[in-house]
């Protein structure tokens, strides 16, 4: 074997077993392989979000595909309404009537955990305090003066703000639960978890093919590659 | 009887056609050094992401829909609804950043064993052009996907034009068909990225292997290999090309490709490099996003731009920064072409340009704060500094004798001269002489061991 390989390999193996034995950081694991989490966020987003969130990149029939789903199951947990199940997965609610009644046209959520990452979406779901100066009564510490209400407040409870001074002003640093709702924090935390992961399958669908995929096809390229360099070393074997 | 009839047939082709001589002319009997190192697959290479960058965009092309309303959407489409179209996609898009990256190993190739020099500079030239084109081609197609980043990107940087005196405004509103960045701008550079570009790079392609069939390729010594020809006017030191490059290129391709398959499938986004993640949001002409950058590839040339307070400055600063690539050629005076034979300070200078350039493009993913915008400034008279001395370099450097013949693909690190090599001999030799390393090499060879043998039973 090649001396300078040997040692680049050496040195790279030594790397990732210094970073193993290291404490992961806090955040939040998302895992779109999880078909029951995926699909109990799907219930969740069509009984709190889709009122007034498309995600209009989606089929439900691709849903039902993915989750293993047969349109009977589609129409009971996720496709209310007159849809057809190759529709894609739209608001029912006019963007007209939600400018008239929030001020702005929620955001389709096709594409959100691609565009602000898992944990923003974690901590934005979580991150809801009561606060009398906004129209619906709850502002969030990731988003400050967002629009939307907490509309999973009867799950969560109330939460209230901490508050730090940051030179004389006071400033929102942290939140706490104030009055506790229908479930427990860690069953809270479980739900916002499992909508987070249905939003990341809806971000990428296709991430359900591409990993388990990229195993086969790197193997096989290593294998051409090795054919490819004895081929080389036959040719060059004159040379040398 | 079957060979006969191919016979007959390639006799028929080359009465009327001249199939056979073209592959002797530019396969067989075009003898390339015989020590390329690993910096010379480059080329080969490029133009492998060329045809990838092509096949791809044909078929991504059948299905994108180049309007405003509708171009957002059909790029998930294409990622959703068509069978297999994340997979051109994310080919299209990684290659798209993959083409700059051997590119620019391929333009500091050229730098470093002085490659641009007579009798290459038409060649050198002909590729200055082709990055030129590249990255127009690379801007246009990254308006397509008509996301916030396409879109602020786009219009940031179509505004300079309107910099230029006297006729700037008019010339920007020109380039986009619209007062800002709409509709017409995006079918016009749909039709740029897809037609005209694409046909200027072949071309330009044909032109820069031509040139480099004529003058022959330079090698890590720097020597015309065509000085030292045998009786039969064959260089000594040359190989034909086909078998030897071809059955090399073919290998360092599976290398390549195999890196490439790993981004394609676990790392498409590279960590919002490759893919911005603020592009995955629509284009939105009444929001700004907080931070505008441009892709990775064109950061060293974004941060010359904002590192000169003024506008029109920063756009000639930028210009400058690409334009004085071409007249290198002429720039550098030095006989000797090979950085191996040149003096400490030629070393040194080129040190500091490569850190330069990628310092540069460091700073231009970062947002612009004074420190930032300062230090981007230094790096930036250090990349025309650069340019500034290398005309008067030889005067002052001593070069060492150029050997006539061709030496080693790489210098063995025992060969070399100077204090840092024997710095890293003994980092290597602390390295390996640790324990850990042992373990780690232990494994390492067991992992091979066993994935030898695996192919014998």
């Amino acid at each position: 074997m090649n001396k300078a390989l040997l040692i680049i390999l050496s040195i790279v193996s030594m790397a990732v077993g210094a970073a193993e034995s290291k404490r992961p950081l806090k955040h939040i694991s998302v895992d779109i392989f999880d078909t029951e989490s995926v699909r109990r966020g799907a219930g969740y987003f069509a009984n709190y979000c889709l009122g007034c969130h498309g995600i209009k990149q989606m089929r439900y029939s691709r849903i039902g595909k993915d989750l293993k789903l047969n349109e009977e199951d589609m129409r009971r947990e996720f496709l209310f309404g007159d849809s057809k199940i190759h529709d894609y997965v739209q608001t029912a609610m006019a963007p007209s009537d939600s400018e008239k009644a929030f001020g702005v046209v929620p955001p389709d959520l096709s594409l959100i955990v691609r565009a602000r990452g898992a944990d923003w979406i974690h901590g934005y779901l979580t991150g809801f305090y009561a606060d009398p100066k906004r129209p619906f009564g709850v502002n969030n510490i990731v988003a400050p003066n967002v629009a939307m209400p907490n509309v999973l407040w009867e799950f969560q409870g109330s939460q209230e703000p901490v508050l730090a001074s940051n030179k004389g002003v006071p400033e929102v640093v942290d939140v706490r639960l104030a009055e506790p709702g229908l479930m427990r924090v860690q069953e809270f935390d479980r739900a916002v978890t499992d909508i987070v992961n249905f939003l990341a399958y809806v971000s990428e669908p296709s991430k359900l093919e591409r990993l388990p995929l990229g195993k086969y096809v790197i193997a096989f390229l290593i294998f051409l590659t090795v054919i490819l360099y004895k081929l080389k070393k036959e040719y060059w074997k004159d040379i040398e | 009887m079957a060979s006969e009839k191919a016979k007959a047939l390639l006799e028929w082709v080359d009465e009327r056609f001249p199939a056979s001589k073209f592959v002797e002319d530019q396969l067989l009997k075009y003898f390339a050094p015989k020590n390329f190192n690993f910096l010379y697959f480059f080329g080969s290479l490029a133009v492998l992401v060329l045809a990838n960058q092509i096949l791809t965009g044909i078929v991504l092309a059948m299905y994108y829909k180049p309007s405003a309303e509708l171009a957002f959407d059909s790029v998930e489409y294409i990622m959703r609804d068509i069978s297999w179209g994340w997979l051109l996609r994310y080919l299209h898009s990684t290659g798209a950043s993959l083409f700059f990256i051997v590119i620019y190993i391929h333009m500091f190739r050229a730098l470093f064993y002085g490659s641009f020099k007579k009798p290459r500079e038409l060649l050198w030239l002909f590729g200055m052009v082709i990055f030129v084109m590249l990255m127009a081609e690379a801007f246009m197609g990254y308006l397509l996907p008509w996301g916030q980043m396409s879109y602020w990107g786009a219009q940031v940087i179509i505004s300079l034009f309107g910099a230029i005196p006297v006729i700037g405004e008019n010339l920007a509103t020109w380039i986009r068909g619209d007062y800002v960045i709409a509709d017409a701008t995006l079918n016009r550079f749909f039709a740029l990225h897809v037609v005209a570009i694409p046909l200027a790079i072949l071309a330009l392609v044909v032109l820069h292997l031509t040139a480099l069939r004529t003058v022959g390729s330079n090698n890590p010594d720097g020597i015309e290999i065509k000085k030292n020809k045998d009786s039969l006017g064959i260089p000594v030191d040359g190989i034909p090309f086909h078998p030897y490059y071809t059955v090399k290129d073919l290998y360092i391709a599976g290398i390549f490709l195999t890196i490439f398959a790993f981004i394609v499938f676990y790392l498409p986004e590279m960590g919002g490099y490759f893919l911005e993640h603020p592009n995955f949001d629509p284009a939105d002409p009444l929001k700004t996003p907080e931070h505008i950058q441009p892709v990775w590839y064109f950061t060293p040339f974004y941060a010359i731009l904002r590192a000169i307070p003024d506008k029109l400055g920063g756009v000639i600063a930028m210009g400058a920064s690409i334009v004085v690539l071409f007249f290198l050629p002429w720039l550098d005076r030095s006989p000797v072409k090979s950085i191996r034979y040149r003096g400490r300070i030629f070393k040194i200078a080129l040190g500091l340009f490569v850190v330069s350039f990628i310092a540069l493009g460091v700073l231009g993913t970062k947002p612009p704060t004074v420190t930032a915008t300062l230090m981007a400034l230094v790096f930036t008279g250090i990349y025309f500094g650069f340019f500034l001395v290398l005309p008067f370099l030889p005067s002052i450097e001593t070069t060492k004798p150029v050997p006539d013949r061709l030496t080693e693909p790489v210098i063995p690190l025992a060969k070399r001269e100077g204090e840092h090599w024997r710095l890293l001999e003994k980092a290597i030799e602390a390295i390996t002489e640790s324990s850990a390393y042992r373990k780690a090499s232990a494994q390492v060879l067991a992992v091979v061991e066993r994935l030898e043998n695996l192919g014998r039973k």
